[in-house]
């Protein structure tokens, strides 16, 4: 039996074989070290069950759910800044450069993921979402034309600078959340890791924007998450549903809290950000898409 | 391959065992950096089980423990770095720099005190750090250690994630990678306002500043940087 000539043959028919295999060269290893124990009568059902492992992951159509998922988000994201940066409707002004900068950073970071998400889907990529399909103000009305007309949870989230960053700051927070309540589907898939690369520079725009946001509200929000009765260290109560279960301190059964001098309530509940399910997230996106674009 | 019923080694059999590994890997030039991988062909099950750290830690990427030490190993080391930052912050710092230094520091000691109890006796041993390299009463020189720890941890993290197999260590993994991540735009923007997500700075690492990608290296290219700050010797085997 050749291991080699059999993956030759499966790559003629799929050529992905060896970056299947690759991110789970461990199967390989597991197999070779059973190879020595077992009969040779038995090793293809040994093989069979490498090729389960390797196999054995979210079927295509589960991924592509989840990348879909998570290129709504970009989009979100993407229109949210662009439309800060560029709109003729926006009347604040960045208070520095540093800010329009930060902002103009964020924004190209969220395109790259949308073109990312976008390409790596192919046909299999949800119909594109422009600026006009959300609605930013949250239950907004808006105009024949898609101007905006009144009314919403943030109707003056592209008139004041302080709402804006509000906003930023809980969709940054939901992004970070939104990922990692996902990551089992992709598990060890290798598109795992091009999610999580995204999901920690989430991360990092979160940070950032908790700072622009404290510095621009005079409050003492932190860049991490810090602990709240409801989760909700931000203050901004319509943004309860993104903060939901920050609270927690007990993490795979062991109770962060205490669990060494000085690591107190607040600093267990920083020390982990907690995940959304999928359902949590698309309750919080629907409240910016407008009703004909509502996951 | 060495048979599986060896005799259990003596400390003299365990020491020449030693020198001849140490010889056959500083002479391909990569036992020097106090990281040693191992090919599966030289793992004898004795030595898995001789892994007290006086003689160095081993990484068996076999499975999660292995990944999740490994994780435990990378919190060792911040936590000790925040520890002996907070301790004695440079006079350099602002109030509100020492009091965000001060969150990290329980933040990490939160990391890895949570892995030595997940893991229970499956855990490495506490590894001894070197941090000789960094002048903790110069603020810059513990910014810039700080951004390399964080940035390598949540390279570190994105590269490890997809050896995982239970869905429980995986959304961990996450949920402490984002607050790495959080910390890294901190200490970024301490150095530099507005360099949090400087994706092209961090190429070294894996990033990709087209896609949008933070960084994410494997644990081989990891250690060896890590090791710069690790006494300890970290023996890698299964990866």
């Amino acid at each position: 039996m050749n291991i080699l000539n059999i993956l030759d043959e499966i790559e003629k028919t799929d050529a992905d074989i060896y970056d299947r295999l690759s991110p789970r060269r461990k199967v390989m290893k597991d197999f070779y070290n059973a190879g020595k124990k077992i009969s040779l009568a038995a090793l293809p059902l040994a093989l069979s069950s490498m090729f389960t492992k390797a196999y054995g992951q979210s079927s295509t159509t589960a991924v592509n759910d989840v990348l879909n998922f998570a290129l709504t988000l970009e989009y979100l994201e993407y229109h949210f800044y662009n439309h800060a940066l560029l709109g003729t409707d926006v009347t604040f002004d960045f208070p520095s450069t540093a800010a329009r900068n930060a902002i103009t950073t964020i924004r190209d970071h969220e395109k790259a993921h949308v073109d990312l998400l976008a390409g790596a889907l192919g046909s299999a990529a949800r119909p594109a979402l422009a600026y006009t399909n959300f609605d930013f103000r949250a239950g907004g009305t808006y105009n024949a034309d898609n101007s905006y007309a009144s009314g919403g949870t943030f109707a003056d989230v592209y008139t004041n600078y302080q709402t804006f960053l509000k906003v930023a700051t809980a969709f940054e927070d939901t992004g970070v959340r939104a990922y990692k309540g996902q990551a089992p589907v992709l598990k060890g898939n290798a598109v795992l890791t091009t999610a999580l690369q995204i999901h920690s520079v989430e991360a990092r725009h979160a940070s950032h924007l908790r700072q622009m946001t404290a510095a621009a509200l005079g409050v003492g929000l932190k860049p991490w998450i810090t602990y709240s009765a409801n989760g909700n260290d931000t203050g901004v109560a319509p943004a309860n549903p993104v903060y939901a279960g920050e609270q927690n301190t007990m993490q795979a059964g062991v109770e962060i809290t205490n669990i060494a001098p000085g690591v107190t309530q607040a600093a267990a509940a920083e020390s982990f950000d907690e995940f959304l399910t999928k359902a949590q997230v698309v309750t919080i996106a629907n409240l910016f898409l407008k009703p004909a674009f509502r996951l | 391959m060495k048979s599986e019923n060896v005799t259990p080694p003596t400390k003299k059999s365990l020491d020449k065992e030693r020198y001849n590994r140490r010889k056959f890997l500083s002479a391909l030039g990569i036992g020097a950096a106090g990281v040693s991988l191992l090919s599966s062909c030289e793992r004898n099950d004795w030595y898995d089980q001789f892994k007290d750290n006086k003689d160095g830690a081993t990484l068996d990427f076999k499975d999660d423990i292995g990944v999740l030490n490994y994780a435990y190993a990378l919190e060792q080391l911040e936590a000790a770095f925040y520890t002996q930052v907070a301790a004695n912050p440079a006079s350099g710092f602002t109030a509100a720099q020492k009091a965000y230094f001060m969150d990290v520091q329980y933040h990490e000691i939160a990391h890895r005190e949570f892995f030595k109890k997940a893991l229970g006796a499956n855990a490495i041993g506490s590894l001894e750090v070197d941090f000789s390299s960094i002048n903790f009463s110069d603020a810059a020189s513990v910014l810039a250690a700080a951004k390399t720890f964080e940035d390598l941890g949540v390279a570190a993290y994105n590269g490890a994630g997809v050896r995982l197999t239970t869905d429980a260590y995986l959304v961990i993994a996450g949920q402490i990678v984002s607050v790495e991540a959080r910390h890294a735009a901190w200490v970024r923007d301490q150095i530099s306002n507005g360099s949090f997500a400087d994706l092209n700075d961090l190429s070294a690492l894996g990033s990709n500043n087209s896609g949008g990608l933070d960084g994410a290296l494997t644990p081989d290219k990891v250690l060896p940087l890590a090791a710069n700050y690790i006494k300890t010797k970290i023996n890698v085997i299964n990866l």
